[in-house]
């Protein structure tokens, strides 16, 4: 707790206690921090995602900011219509925020995010990636990483490495992108403070274990979130103005020691775990690259 | 003073949208839905029309920003027809579940395969489960008034339910009539500038919409909209007289009813087949046959009341429509007429079906429909196929 006060963070709760996160939930974890940021005047839209779950079935809430609840697929319409509803009306010191899992962000919402992007509405949207469909009990998503069990790859495990969907949306030239990791907070507030200053859309996608779809012991949560930025996992990275900077640059662990933690990756043979971590280290060398160039999306 | 100009449906609904002062308006063009879209950006970008318009990727997206935009303060419009409908369906029921006063213009058109952008009522029909309140318009005028009207019931507090107005595709969409333009003066003392009440996104007052809500307490939830939706029957009929009141336009409440008193059978259609049922009407009393014409304005809230007192005494009904629910008993309409009269009345109900994907319908196939109903005397069949060429 101590720590956090030293980030400066408002004592303030906006995630009251009571919510139904699993022991451990990294999604709680996030969200409780961006809230404390972002403070009260935000507006949350939320599709169908394991948030749709936890702020508490009807009658009870455990959200304290104003809280809309959308169809799968359109948050990055929604969070449109809301935000030009309050420009109309000359409100301009609310944060608009869509907060969404990693299926309703890079799978079946993609389309409404890309077209809010494209269009340059003034919105905030946060997609935290828990790496599969946790709500609906652990189905592959196009965020899963490879070798992943899941229910639905429950044999093999999957097959495709994940679809990168901050670099796509850096892709749509748009004023900010991070990543972000719970592992590493002061980076996170940070960049989320950054995100708060920018008129425009912003994109953050934030790590987020799940004990119970990543097969973790609830105790590990931050660990991994930091082991997966230590073993390259999980770069962390902003994009603004076009302009990648990786924000945090660890002496490389192996990558066992992310996901040997994991019972999602416990199937993987060696030779799979070579030609991930290969994977691993080219798609971060690739990020330091476009850094170091100074090339502009 | 009011102006008279000649105008298209589609410019009709987006002039009435310009009119009710509408201030978001997320839209994505379809035929023959387009030339609103096109209008009410032009409104936008001249400054005539005070509004934020966004160009949406998708209908599924033009619906869910026009959620976000209600439940952020602002009266939303949008336009659609036939697969747009179809895409945005859940938002469509997700806008009335939201309790969200979204108005909604759809031009009617037929589904595919295969393509066909002519008129048929099925996209709107499928929508009838909803919670929309859903007005059928007979021309250009109608869709005007209604536009203006349908937020009136639909920013109601008793009612705070999403309304479409459904316009007849190319009839009524292509068409130039003349229109009257009411002063913008007039309809802001009758439907004044927005006012954000209800479900509202407010920091100030922070509550959580449409969360997860258990068997204990959903069913209420269902009950409490239909109540609602129920109390614009009579709010409608309210309104539209005071509408008259101001604009001296009246285009029936809940159904439209012409020669109907001393008719012997009565033709019941929807959109601008009630309007050839009128001449068709006019052309049979000619012949001896006491015709008359009720044309169903409102389909949801289904009119209960005023159709049974209408119709119970009469001969024969004859509902004519542009829609069949495949594998079912008939047309949307006329099934649920036979429902809603069962155990009531006597009264033959004949149901045909005829006109999809926009085949030609006139006065002149109406009456023809009288007098084949007349020789049947009673129905047979649940329903019959009209100028079908085959079978």
């Amino acid at each position: 707790m101590s720590a956090v006060r030293n980030l400066g963070l408002t004592k303030e709760r906006f995630l009251l206690p009571g919510h139904s996160a699993c022991h451990g939930c990294g999604l709680a974890i996030n969200l409780k921090i961006v809230l404390k940021v972002l403070g009260k005047r935000t507006i949350l839209v939320i599709p169908a995602c394991c948030s749709s779950v936890i702020q508490g079935p009807y009658p009870k809430v455990a959200f304290k900011v104003p809280t809309m609840n959308i169809a799968f697929a359109s948050t990055g319409a929604a969070i449109s219509g809301v935000s030009r509803a309050l420009k109309i009306r000359g409100i301009e010191d609310v944060f608009v925020v869509g907060w969404a899992g990693d299926g309703g962000t890079v799978d079946i919402g993609i389309q409404a995010l890309s077209g809010a992007a494209e269009r340059g509405e003034n919105i905030l949207y946060i997609c935290y990636d828990n790496q599969a469909y946790m709500n609906t009990g652990i189905q592959r998503s196009g965020s899963t990483p490879y070798g992943a069990w899941t229910t639905t790859t429950p044999i093999v495990g999957k097959k495709q490495f994940p679809k990168d969907l901050p670099l796509i949306m850096a892709a749509h030239r748009i004023p900010y992108v991070a990543t972000a990791s719970l592992g590493y907070l002061a980076d996170m507030i940070r960049k989320l403070r950054k995100a708060k200053e920018i008129k425009g859309p912003r994109y953050i996608h934030l790590l987020s274990p799940c004990p119970v779809g990543w097969r973790h012991d609830s105790a590990h949560t931050v660990r991994i979130a930091k082991l997966a930025v230590d073993t390259w996992a999980w770069p962390l990275y902003e994009v603004e103005n076009g302009r990648v900077k990786v924000t945090v640059k660890p002496k490389r662990k192996p990558l066992k020691e992310y996901i040997s933690l994991q019972g999602r990756f416990k199937r993987l043979t060696d030779g799979e775990i070579k030609l991930m971590e290969e994977e691993v280290i080219r798609r971060y060398e690739m990020l330091l690259k476009m850094e170091k160039s100074g090339i502009e999306f | 003073m009011a102006k008279w100009e000649m105008m298209t449906g589609n410019k009709a609904a987006a002039v009435g949208a310009k009119l009710a002062r509408v201030q978001v308006i997320p839209a994505y063009p379809i035929t023959p839905q387009t030339t609103i879209v096109e209008y009410l950006s032009k409104f936008v970008e001249q400054g005539e029309l005070k509004a934020e318009f966004i160009r949406v990727e998708s209908e599924h997206s033009a619906m869910a920003a026009c959620i976000g935009a209600a439940a952020g303060g602002a009266r939303a419009f949008t336009a659609t027809s036939s697969h747009g409908l179809l895409l945005m369906t859940e938002m469509v029921f997700w806008a009335a579940g939201a309790r969200l006063p979204i108005g909604m213009a759809v031009v009617n058109r037929a589904l595919a395969p295969p393509w066909n952008i002519h008129v048929e009522h099925t996209d709107s029909h499928s929508q009838r489960d909803s919670g929309f309140i859903q007005f059928y318009a007979k021309d250009n005028q109608e869709v005007l008034d209604t536009i203006i009207l349908m937020y009136k019931v639909a920013e109601d507090e008793r009612v705070l339910l999403p309304a479409m107005i459904c316009l007849d595709g190319f009839i009524l969409s292509h068409t130039y009539m003349p229109v009257e333009i009411p002063d913008q003066e007039d309809v802001d003392l009758f439907l004044p500038p927005y006012e954000p009440k209800g479900f509202l996104l407010d920091p100030e007052e922070p509550l959580t919409y449409g969360s997860l809500t258990l068997p204990e307490h959903y069913m209420e939830m269902r009950y409490d909209i239909q109540r609602s939706i129920e109390s614009a029957r009579d709010l409608i009929l309210k309104y539209s007289k005071e509408y008259e009141e101001i604009f001296g336009r009246y285009h029936g409440g809940l159904l439209e009813l012409y020669k109907v008193e001393d008719a012997d059978y009565l033709l019941i259609s929807m959109g601008t087949l009630g309007e050839e049922a009128k001449v068709a009407a006019d052309t049979l009393r000619r012949e001896g046959i006491k015709a008359g014409a009720v044309r169903v304005r409102v389909f949801r809230p289904f009119p209960t009341e005023t159709f049974v007192n209408t119709v119970s005494e009469k001969k024969a009904l004859i509902v004519v429509e542009r829609h069949l629910s495949l594998g079912g008993i008939g047309g949307a309409l006329g099934t649920e007429l036979k429902a809603l009269l069962y155990g009531k009345t006597d009264v033959p109900i004949f149901n045909y079906v005829t006109g999809l994907g926009g085949r030609d319908t006139t006065y002149i196939d109406l009456a023809k429909i009288v007098k084949h109903s007349i020789k049947t005397g009673r129905p047979k069949d649940n329903y019959m196929w009209y100028n079908l060429k085959m079978g």
